[in-house]
C-alpha cells in the first residue's frame, strides 16, 4: 500500500518525467555531441577532399571510395582486419574454453594464477605490445635463443618475427590473442559458475563421459554466455590499431596494416583526412552486424 | 575403487598441467619485462648470453635513467590527472544518468539504456580522424584538457551501463518508503540511492580510470609533446630515442606502470564481468 501512495505521490506531482530527463540528459547531449556529431562528421569528410592544414572543402562525391577500393594497400588491410579478427578469436575460443575448465574447481592458489593470467588483459595493450615487440626483436629475441639453443636453427639464422610478412601477421594475430584470452575465460568462467551443479553430475550418473558433458549439456547452456565473449573479443579486435601499430607500424611494406592501423597511417599521418575517414567507415558494416547479434543476446536474456 | 583414484589424479594432473602452461604463455612478456629490467646492457646485449639467466651482476641503473632522464614521473602524473578528472565528470554525467534509466523512464528507459551501452561499442578508431578536427577547432591540440574532453565517450557509456544494473538490483521499497516519509524523488536519490550504492560507484571509478590508463589512439593522435604524453603513448614511442630502443628502461616502466592497474583491476574483477554479462547469465 504504502508502495503505491509513492508512486501516486511521485507520478502526481507530475515531478518525474521532467526529474528523469533532467538526470539523463547530460549524458544524453554529451554522447550525442561527441560520439553522433563526429560519426556523422566522419561520413561528411569521406565524400570530401578534406586535408589537415586545408580551409577549404569540396564535396567530391564516391571519389574516395573509388580510389580507395583501388589501392592495393587497402585490399591487404581488410583483408588482414578479417584475419587477425577471426583468426585470433577461433584461437581465444578454444583457449579460453579450455582456461575455463581448468579453473572451474577451486585449489589452492587460485587467485594469484587468476591474477597472471588477467595481466595481458589488464595492462595497457601498448605496454603489453611493446613487451612483446622485444620478445620478438630482430637480434636479441628470447625465441630465437631458444630455438637456436635447441638446435632449430643455426646462429643468426632464426627467422624475423615481425621483420618477414608472414611471421609479422602471424606475430600480430597471436598478440591479439594473447589479449583476448585472459576476457574471455572471466567471462566463460562467470557463465561456468552459473549453471547449476547438480546438471552435469547428473548427466555424469547417466554416464556421460567428460567430452559428452561438456559438448552435449555445459557448453549449448553456455551459449549466450560464449555469444557475449565471441562478440566483444571480435570487436575489440577489429577496432583496435594499437597492436599494429606498436609492433609493425603496418609494416613491413604494409603487409599488417589493417582498417584502422590505415586509417591513422593516411588520415593522421599522411593528412589526408578524407581517406582516412573512408577507410574507418569501412569498420562499420561489421560493427552493425555485431551490435545486432549483441542486442539478439540481450534481449532473448530478457525474455526468458 | 582404485580406478576412481586414479582417474582422479590424472584429472588434476591434466589441469594441471593445462593451468601452468596456460599461465606460462599469458605472464611470460611480464616476468620478461622484470628480468629486464634488471639486468645490464652488457648482459642484454651479448647474444651469447642465456636470456634466462642474469650473466651480469643485476642493476638498477635503468630505473636510475628512467626516473631521472625520461619524462617518465611526468607521464604518471599526467595520466593520474586525466584520470582523476574523467572519473569526475563520467560520475557526474553517468550515475544520474544510470538511476534515471533504470527507475524513471520506465520501457522507454531501458530502451535508451541500450542505446547507450550500443554507443560502447563506437571505437575511438572510427571517431579519431573527425575529433582530432573537433580538438583543432576548440585549440586543444597538445593539451591533456583533449583527452579529458574526449575520454567520457567511452567511459560514460559503460559506467551508465554498468551502474543501469546496479540500481536495479536495490529494491524500489527503500526509496518509496523514503519518499513516504518525506523525501523528493531527488532527494532519495541523493541521500539514499548514492550512499547505498558506494560499491557501484567505486567499481566506476576503477574502470573509469583503467580505461584512461589503457587508452592509445586519442592519446597518439592529439598529444605530439614529449612533455604531454600519457604513460600507454609516452612509454612506447618516447623512451624510443630515434632508432635506439632503451629496452631496460623500457621494461621497467612497462612493469611499473602496469602493476597497480593490474591490482586494482583484479579486486573489482566481478563487477566488471557483471556489467559484460548483464542478462546473459541468470
Amino acid at each position: 500500500m504504502a508502495v503505491n501512495a509513492a508512486r501516486i505521490k511521485s507520478d502526481g506531482t507530475g515531478q518525474s518525467p521532467f526529474l528523469s530527463t533532467a538526470m539523463f540528459a547530460p549524458a544524453v547531449l554529451y554522447i550525442l555531441l561527441l560520439v553522433g556529431g563526429p560519426f556523422v562528421l566522419a561520413i561528411f569528410y569521406a565524400f570530401s577532399d578534406a586535408r589537415i592544414g586545408n580551409a577549404e572543402l569540396h564535396f567530391v562525391g564516391l571519389e574516395n571510395f573509388r580510389s580507395i577500393l583501388e589501392s592495393p594497400s587497402f585490399r591487404v588491410a581488410i583483408r588482414n582486419s578479417l584475419v587477425f579478427t577471426i583468426g585470433s578469436q577461433i584461437v581465444v575460443v578454444v583457449s579460453a574454453n579450455i582456461l575455463a575448465i581448468a579453473l572451474e574447481t577451486a585449489f589452492r592458489g587460485r587467485g594469484i594464477v587468476r591474477f597472471l593470467i588477467l595481466l595481458p588483459w589488464v595492462a595497457p595493450i601498448s605496454l603489453g605490445a611493446i613487451g612483446w615487440k622485444w620478445i620478438l626483436d630482430s637480434i636479441y629475441s628470447v625465441i630465437s635463443w631458444t630455438l637456436v639453443a635447441l638446435h632449430f636453427f643455426k646462429p643468426f639464422s632464426a627467422p624475423m618475427w615481425l621483420g618477414e610478412p608472414h611471421l609479422a601477421i602471424a606475430s600480430v594475430l597471436l598478440v591479439h590473442s594473447w589479449r583476448i584470452i585472459p576476457f574471455s575465460t572471466v567471462i566463460l568462467l562467470a557463465g561456468r559458475t552459473a549453471i547449476p551443479k547438480d546438471i552435469p553430475e547428473a548427466a555424469a550418473v547417466d554416464g556421460a563421459g567428460f567430452w559428452r558433458t561438456q559438448f552435449q549439456i555445459v557448453i549449448p547452456m553456455m551459449r549466450p554466455i560464449l555469444s557475449v565473449a565471441v562478440l566483444f573479443g571480435l570487436i575489440f579486435t577489429f577496432t583496435d590499431m594499437t597492436v599494429v601499430y606498436i609492433l609493425t607500424a603496418g609494416g613491413p611494406f604494409d603487409s599488417t596494416q589493417t582498417l584502422p592501423s590505415l586509417a591513422f597511417a593516411l588520415g593522421i599521418q599522411g593528412s589526408d583526412l578524407a581517406a582516412g575517414a573512408a577507410i574507418s567507415l569501412f569498420l562499420v558494416p561489421l560493427l552493425v552486424i555485431l551490435a545486432y547479434f549483441m542486442l539478439r543476446v540481450a534481449r532473448r536474456a530478457e525474455v526468458s | 575403487m582404485a580406478l576412481k583414484f586414479s582417474s582422479l589424479l590424472l584429472d588434476r594432473v591434466i589441469r594441471a598441467t593445462v593451468l601452468a602452461v596456460f599461465t606460462v604463455l599469458l605472464a611470460f612478456p611480464f616476468y620478461w619485462m622484470i628480468i629486464t629490467s634488471f639486468k645490464q646492457n652488457v648482459d642484454l646485449y651479448t647474444m651469447e648470453n642465456n636470456p634466462f639467466l642474469f650473466n651480469a651482476k643485476p642493476t638498477l641503473d635503468h630505473l636510475k635513467f628512467l626516473f631521472t632522464e625520461t619524462r617518465f614521473v611526468r607521464w604518471l602524473g599526467n595520466t593520474a590527472f586525466v584520470g582523476v578528472v574523467v572519473v569526475a565528470i563520467t560520475l557526474f554525467l553517468a550515475v544520474p544518468a544510470a538511476y534515471a534509466l533504470a527507475r524513471l523512464a520506465g520501457r522507454w528507459g531501458e530502451r535508451l539504456g541500450i542505446a547507450i551501452f550500443l554507443t560502447y561499442l563506437v571505437p575511438p578508431t572510427l571517431l579519431f580522424i573527425p575529433l582530432s578536427r573537433v580538438v583543432a577547432f576548440l585549440g586543444l591540440q597538445d593539451s591533456l584538457w583533449a583527452l579529458i574532453l574526449v575520454y567520457p565517450t567511452f567511459t560514460v557509456p559503460f559506467s551508465v551501463w554498468l551502474l543501469m544494473g546496479f540500481f536495479k538490483s536495490i529494491p524500489r521499497e527503500l526509496e518509496d518508503a523514503a519518499m513516504v516519509d518525506g523525501l523528493t524523488r531527488f532527494g532519495a536519490f541523493l541521500k539514499l540511492m548514492i550512499p547505498i550504492s558506494t560499491s557501484g560507484i567505486l567499481t566506476v571509478v576503477i574502470f573509469t580510470f583503467t580505461l584512461v590508463t589503457q587508452e592509445f589512439v586519442y592519446a597518439l593522435t592529439f598529444i605530439s609533446s614529449e612533455s604531454d604524453q600519457m604513460i600507454g603513448t609516452g612509454i612506447p614511442i618516447f623512451l624510443v630515442r630515434g632508432d635506439v630502443y632503451y629496452w631496460g628502461a623500457l621494461m621497467a616502466a612497462c612493469l611499473i606502470a602496469s602493476l597497480p592497474v593490474a591490482f586494482l583491476y583484479n579486486l573489482f574483477l566481478d563487477r566488471f564481468i557483471a556489467g559484460f554479462t548483464v542478462g546473459a547469465v541468470k
